[in-house]
């Protein structure tokens, strides 16, 4: 129904995918999956699904980015390079 | 592994945004009937209002607001909540979680399965709220390495 904003979404959905694979820090990985997350939620709602995109919002994009941030403060790197 | 460095302005900010969250987070509860959101959801953004001031003041202090040892206990309230009104409507002639055989006096049979309908979701809420704590808690703990 509003296929442009669903173009620009998707644009913007495989942007924050592929610099959230391929970059080196760890918090810039997480931020931009929360990203992400929050794009996918935004089509949801574009799609009609407001309870899915709502779930999506508070889920993805709310709670899990708080537990890799702490995964994150508990782990350490192997190799320092 | 990063260190924690104690910064009053994301303090003050959690601070002052955390309450609002709450507020939201218990108008999607009580809204849930008849609007986008229930139990599962609001019990989350009370969740994470909470891990807010746990991730910007540090543990102890957020052991003010919401101890750790309250987690597993509150959790199990909630699924209590849940299955008690399931079998209270059980016990009462009807099926599990058959809203219209609540032995509450007084009601209309709408309004009957409204009230079921939110004993529920209060007690989905406080289930998904007390566990996405303890997970949190534990999380932080982690275990001995090296």
């Amino acid at each position: 129904m509003y296929w442009e904003i669903e173009i620009v979404l998707f644009v913007f959905l495989i942007t924050t995918a592929l610099i959230s694979l391929f970059v080196k820090d760890l918090l810039a990985a997480v931020v931009t999956l929360n990203a992400f997350s929050f794009i996918s939620a935004l089509m949801y709602v574009v799609m009609g699904a407001i309870d899915v995109g709502f779930t999506e919002a508070v889920v993805g994009a709310g709670v899990s980015g708080i537990f890799f941030v702490v995964l994150i403060f508990q782990t350490s790197r192997r190799s320092s390079d | 592994m990063l260190k924690y460095k104690f910064n009053p302005i994301i303090l003050l900010v959690s601070r002052v945004v955390s309450p609002f969250i709450m507020i939201f987070a218990l108008y999607v509860i009580f809204h849930g009937h008849y609007s986008p959101g229930g139990g599962f959801q609001g019990g989350t953004m009370f969740a994470a209002a909470l891990l807010l001031i746990r991730l910007a003041a540090g543990f102890d202090i957020a052991q003010l607001q919401f101890k750790k040892i309250l987690g597993t206990p509150l959790g199990s309230v909630g699924v209590l909540i849940y299955f008690g009104t399931g079998f209270l409507a059980m016990l009462s002639g009807g099926e599990f979680l058959n809203y219209h055989f609540l032995p509450f006096a007084g009601f209309k049979a709408d309004e009957l399965r409204s009230l079921g309908i939110l004993m529920v979701e209060i007690g989905v809420g406080l289930a998904v709220l007390a566990i996405l704590v303890a997970i949190y808690d534990d999380l932080l703990e982690g275990y001995p390495h090296d």
